[in-house]
């Protein structure tokens, strides 16, 4: 017997999650968002930037009142590991793929979007796991959490990258080791005015710094935040067969590099944090949908690395949007089938999404071979016109 | 490079709500393939595996940051099984 019942349960309170839960509740469909950590951001962790876009589609001016770092005006993209080549360009200027974009961090962020959502009338409720899901002759009715069993028309599984419930419908095989790249990441407290100056910014500005290549297998990224810097390192997680360095003295060697270590010197740990980043490879495209379910962000496999810059958060919040636009008319239509849902998929095929996602490893593999000594912006330019980004 | 890790320390000032009594990973103790071993003891960010003084395997579930790259690596191997923990428990960015 089912203790409660609504139109939509959502598995996940991240910023997919949450983005359908806003964009249902303001249409007037009746949304469970059920959230393992005790509120909405407590087991996520970014870079990281966000690029605004998506979001705003959602909540306009959202960066009026958002808790947001520092608006991303400079990039850096370097290569090389003993000696780092950096090449320092204006964010707004050639290679603004997605417009503007601010750095965040997730403990702050995803609560404030809880907030939001809730405001519209979403119901949210933390320090729950969800176990399982109901499913009936493979028509998804429901999840069960604990002893509890709820029911809903549809469920939107916006449960991470490691989606345990999408593994469980065996819609799509757990992140494979050459497709999931782990981040590892320290936020370094420092004062604004310390990273003003190390940085050469000012105000609310903040830079943006992908580093290729810069150890055996791994790449170093830094992002400044209002008052600390993330500073951390991806690697695809075969490649551990490459070295005989760990992961976590990936992240130390990187900070301790000559170039790096003035830039975080004297700043104090604030947090220490590690998470899977899928990562697409050419023509990898998970199940999004099936009977009574969809699913959305990371636990979907939405996440671009595009070489210069990684994207997964403006992926994730117009892929919550999308779902939210595909349940609000399988409302409609009262029909929650696969074939209505499938809709979810046109809509993503339609979006910036799946070309982002497809272009990736192309855009990837061209940055690396990018000439730093003969108009690399110019190049880099290319590389995008290639990739059909821009 | 100079500088060994000490990640203890970094988890030191993490936020985590620990489920003492309940592993929300089970480790195959009776699992012997060293290179498997050594490749999940130097991937995971936290060092919960590590070789004892007598090379035998020891995991602590204490300071897990619940990435899952110990599962995609080696699921099936060295991993018997691996969930989130129970709800509320577990890490908690305070900042993320």
């Amino acid at each position: 017997m089912s203790d409660e019942r609504f139109d939509c349960i959502i598995v996940g309170g991240g910023l997919a999650g949450l983005t359908s839960a806003y964009v249902l509740a303001a249409a007037g469909i009746e949304v469970l968002l059920i959230e393992k950590g005790n509120y909405s951001g407590a087991k996520n962790m970014t870079g990281g930037r966000l690029y605004s876009h998506s979001l705003e589609k959602v909540i306009a001016n959202f960066a009026e009142t958002a808790p947001l770092e520092r608006k991303i005006v400079k990039e850096r993209f370097s290569r090389g590991s003993a000696e780092i080549l950096t090449l320092e360009y204006d964010s707004s200027g050639l290679l603004a793929p997605a417009g503007e974009s601010y750095t965040v961090l997730r403990g702050k962020f995803d609560r404030w979007l809880a907030d939001q959502a809730e405001e519209q009338g979403a119901m949210l409720v933390h320090g729950v796991r969800v176990d399982n899901l109901l499913i009936d002759d493979h028509k998804v009715y429901g999840v069960i959490a604990g002893d509890e069993e709820m029911e809903a028309d549809v469920v939107i599984l916006a449960d991470g990258v490691n989606s345990l419930l999408g593994q469980k419908l065996g819609y799509k095989t757990m992140p494979l080791a050459k497709q999931a790249v782990l981040g590892v990441k320290e936020l370094i407290g420092l004062s604004e005015k310390i990273i003003d100056q190390r940085f050469n910014i000012t105000d609310d500005s903040g830079v943006a710094w992908m580093l290729s290549g810069c150890g055996d297998v791994y790449d170093g990224f830094i992002y400044t935040n209002k008052d600390s810097i993330s500073i951390g390192i991806t690697m695809t997680l075969d490649d551990i067969d490459k070295t005989g360095n760990s992961a976590p003295q990936m992240l130390e060697d990187f900070k301790n590099h000559p170039q790096i270590a003035p830039l975080v010197a004297g700043g104090r740990l604030l947090e220490y944090s590690a998470h899977l980043i899928p990562e697409s490879k050419e023509n990898y495209l998970p199940q999004l949908y099936g009977a009574g379910v969809l699913l959305a962000g990371d636990a979907a496999a939405l996440c671009a690395n595009l070489g210069f810059t990684l994207r997964g958060m403006d992926l994730a919040i117009e892929s919550g949007l999308l779902a939210a636009q595909t349940v609000i008319m399988a409302k409609h239509e009262n029909d929650f089938s696969t074939q209505s849902l499938a809709l979810y998929k046109k809509k993503l095929e339609n979006s910036f999404i799946m070309n982002c996602l497809k272009s990736a490893e192309n855009c990837r593999n061209l940055t690396r071979e990018v000439d730093f000594n003969s108009d690399p912006l110019n190049a880099f330019n290319n590389v995008l016109k290639n990739a059909g980004i821009k | 490079m100079a500088g060994k890790v000490n990640v203890a320390e970094k988890l030191g000032v993490n936020k985590f709500n620990t489920d003492e009594h309940n592993s929300h990973i089970d480790v195959n103790k009776d699992y012997t393939d060293k290179k498997e071993i050594d490749r999940v003891i130097r991937v995971c960010p936290a060092a919960t595996y590590s070789l004892d003084e007598n090379e035998t395997l020891f995991f602590e579930h204490l300071g897990c940051l619940e990435c899952g790259s110990c599962k995609v690596l080696s699921e099936g191997k060295l991993v018997k099984s691996w969930n989130y923990p129970v709800g509320a428990h577990g890490i908690e960015y305070r900042l993320g």
